[in-house]
């Protein structure tokens, strides 16, 4: 599975739907989806393993049927912390996850996501407090992600969330995947790569 | 203002800006194994791209391969897969593979230094989050997604944002039986595990300057348990010496040419840092993690925090007492263990295998523990059986293993089962990392992880040393 060049469909400007809260700080992508998932050359069918051993546990709210369908996943601080793999941003984007807002992301993590096309937005600890307290209440609440606006808005009330302006760019212009701009220029890269002693003798 | 280190490698490596405000950053080294690329390799396909420059890109088999049995077809059949993948991904892309039965393969992080693959003054990426490791030598090494696999593998570059630097640094002499394990985890105890974010590491001080590159690749290999991308120490005697006559460094006079520009990427006297913090070495103890992430650790002879008396995140430590079915406040010290691993990226070298000897010489092995040494490359595995380490570790009761990652991750049949209780020298403790989804993992330096073998339960490994 690839995801698509930048075209109209990979604009983000704002995501609605409903919110899976994940309480807790540090939630390391081992726990997102396990190791022994790993064990693929694709990232098919990966959305059913979602959290698996944390799931053993009851009342996991991935197993919460007021929560199934949700596009946005809340969480507390340093979400996807732990190793690179991408394997964790693709089991949430195959379980249906659009959007995160958390404290804080691990970098390797966020930047997986952008690669996806997942915007990561970051709010306060207090403004995530109160969100999840609030969700928990009504799970059914419908929550738009505008990633313009750098707010969250939930009924009547609204919070800030936000990305750093050049991500938020790439979202809103659908040029989050990299790769056609890293082939832009391919004599910028040659260049670079002549200046460089170690590929060239010293 | 001089430079540091980074920023002069950064400079170097620009392709340009883009759009978005990351730079455009040629990666001068390319290093991939069977997990993290097929998709990848899937992903060049579907777009008709090839690989640009496969002459920089390296692969290896490491993350699933058994470490006993080695007969093909493998019995996991996703297993055999993976490996078939990488071995058609190699050939029909053109790039170099260390298979199984290479006397080069390894683990992607032991195999780059041990081979002069990796050098000071490069960019480096692999699709792994402890490509920190490179950093030792002075080279901008980061860990990434599979997406960016593909990105580097067309375009030999990848977009990033230029993160901010900090210098940590570490004074003072380490004492007997304190080994750079237990630096790397008071750092991360002290800066915590996200205290890295946004951040390069420069690690430097005279614990630093003294340690062997095997020791300066221990403390990078676990920036990202801090939360940071990449950490690096600046190139010395120590890197030139061990790098002369490695089969990829240059050699003759390419190798001195290559010495002067190696030094002149070193950060300057005067170079400014974003960030800079000091810790006294001399005060460092054996370290031990108590929790389910590498920041929750105290010294051997320490004792567990008790939630209410925590000025931080209470219920990150209830959560990890919890799992681990530890109470607030106990020692750590004479904590029973089943499993001892001695194994990983961050110590599976020879130094860590003949400290680790050290300790199992004339010594048993507890009865019912179980305790395997899995060395880091085909390479360390001879030279250990070259030094007779292999029979002392068999000796004492060890199961002596083939070179891969093992119980570090538990992605080949060496696992943890229901609750075990394993002493590690790998880098994460997290909840189910070692293959069970209720084992738990105490870290530790390799003698140490041999002195809990030894005795059933942690140990202050000074005691076995005297
Ligand atoms: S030893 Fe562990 S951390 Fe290192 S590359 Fe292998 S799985 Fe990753």
């Amino acid at each position: 599975m690839t995801q698509p060049a930048s075209t109209a469909s990979s604009i983000r400007k704002c995501i609605s739907g409903r919110v899976v809260p994940i309480r807790g700080n540090d939630i390391d992508t081992d726990r997102i989806i396990p190791a022994r998932y790993l064990r693929t050359v694709t990232f098919d069918g990966l959305g059913e393993h979602v959290f698996e051993d944390d799931r053993v546990a009851e009342g996991h709210p991935f197993d919460n049927s007021s929560y199934a369908g949700a596009a946005i996943l809340l969480a507390n601080d340093n979400f996807g912390c732990g190793s690179s793999r991408e394997h964790a941003p693709q089991a949430l984007l195959r379980w249906g996850i659009q959007v995160f807002v958390a404290e804080s992301f691990a970098e390797i993590f966020f930047g997986n996501c952008v690669s996806l096309g997942l915007p990561c937005l970051q709010a306060s600890a207090a403004d995530v407090d109160r969100l999840m307290a609030r969700i928990e209440a009504e799970p059914t609440l419908v929550m738009q992600c505008d990633i313009e606006a750098q707010e969250v808005r939930f009924g009547a009330d609204r919070i800030a969330a936000t990305t750093p302006a050049g991500t938020r760019q790439q979202f809103l212009d659908g040029s989050w995947d990299a790769l056609a701009q890293l082939l832009d220029e391919p004599a910028a890269i040659e260049a670079a790569a002549a200046r460089l002693p170690y590929l060239n003798g010293f | 203002m001089s430079k540091n280190l980074f920023e002069k490698v950064w400079a170097a490596h620009s392709v340009r800006d883009l759009p978005s405000g990351q730079t455009q950053l040629f990666v001068g080294l390319h290093l991939i194994h069977e997990v993290t690329s097929p998709q990848a390799f899937q992903m060049l396909r579907e777009r008709g791209l090839k690989v640009m420059h496969p002459e920089r890109t390296f692969a290896t088999v490491d993350h699933i391969i058994p470490t006993d049995m080695r007969d093909r077809p493998f019995l996991d059949a996703l297993a055999e897969e993976m490996m078939v993948a990488i071995e058609d991904n190699a050939r029909d892309f053109e790039i170099p593979l260390f298979g199984m039965n290479d006397q080069r393969q390894g683990i992607v992080h032991v195999i780059g230094p041990e081979l002069g693959l990796t050098q000071p003054g490069m960019t480096i990426a692999c699709g792994d989050s402890h490509t920190s490791t490179h950093g030792a030598f002075g080279a901008i090494a980061f860990g990434i997604g599979t997406s960016q696999v593909r990105d580097v593998l067309a375009s030999q570059c990848m977009a990033m944002a230029r993160p901010k630097v900090r210098r940590v640094e570490v004074n003072g002499t380490l004492g007997e039986g304190v080994y750079a394990k237990d630096v790397t985890l008071h750092v991360i105890g002290a800066l915590g595990v996200k205290g890295g974010v946004g951040f390069a590491y420069e690690y430097a001080g005279e614990a630093l300057d003294r340690m062997s590159m095997e020791e300066r690749m221990t403390v990078c290999n676990m920036s990202i348990e801090g939360g940071a991308r990449c950490g690096y120490v600046n190139p010395d005697e120590t890197t030139f010496e061990y790098l002369e006559g490695r089969a990829h460094t240059p050699k003759g006079a390419d190798f001195h040419r290559a010495v002067e520009w190696w030094k002149g990427i070193a950060s300057g006297d005067g170079a400014g840092y974003d960030d800079v913090v000091q810790m006294d070495g001399g005060a460092i103890a054996p370290t031990v993690t108590w929790g389910i992430n590498p920041g929750q650790s105290c010294s051997v002879d320490g004792t567990l925090p008790r939630p209410e008396d925590a000025t931080g995140d209470a219920a990150s430590i209830v959560e990890a007492l919890q799992y681990m079915g530890f109470e607030g406040g106990q020692r750590i010290e004479g904590t029973p263990i089943e499993v001892a691993f001695i194994g990983s990226c961050t110590n599976s070298r020879i130094s860590d295998l003949r400290e680790a000897a050290r300790v199992a010489r004339g010594r048993k092995v507890a009865s019912g523990v179980k305790a395997l040494v899995v060395p880091g490359s085909h390479d360390v595995r001879d030279q250990a059986q070259a030094e007779g380490l292999d029979q002392v570790f068999r000796d004492a009761g060890f199961e002596w293993r083939e070179a891969g990652c093992s119980m570090c991750l538990a992605m080949n049949p060496d696992k943890l089962q229901g609750r075990q209780m394993c002493a590690s020298s790998s880098n994460r403790n997290f909840k189910g990392r070692q293959g069970s989804p209720t084992g738990r993992t105490l870290l530790m330096s390799p003698a140490m992880v041999a002195a809990a073998a030894i005795n059933g339960k942690v140990t202050d490994v000074r005691d076995l040393l005297n």
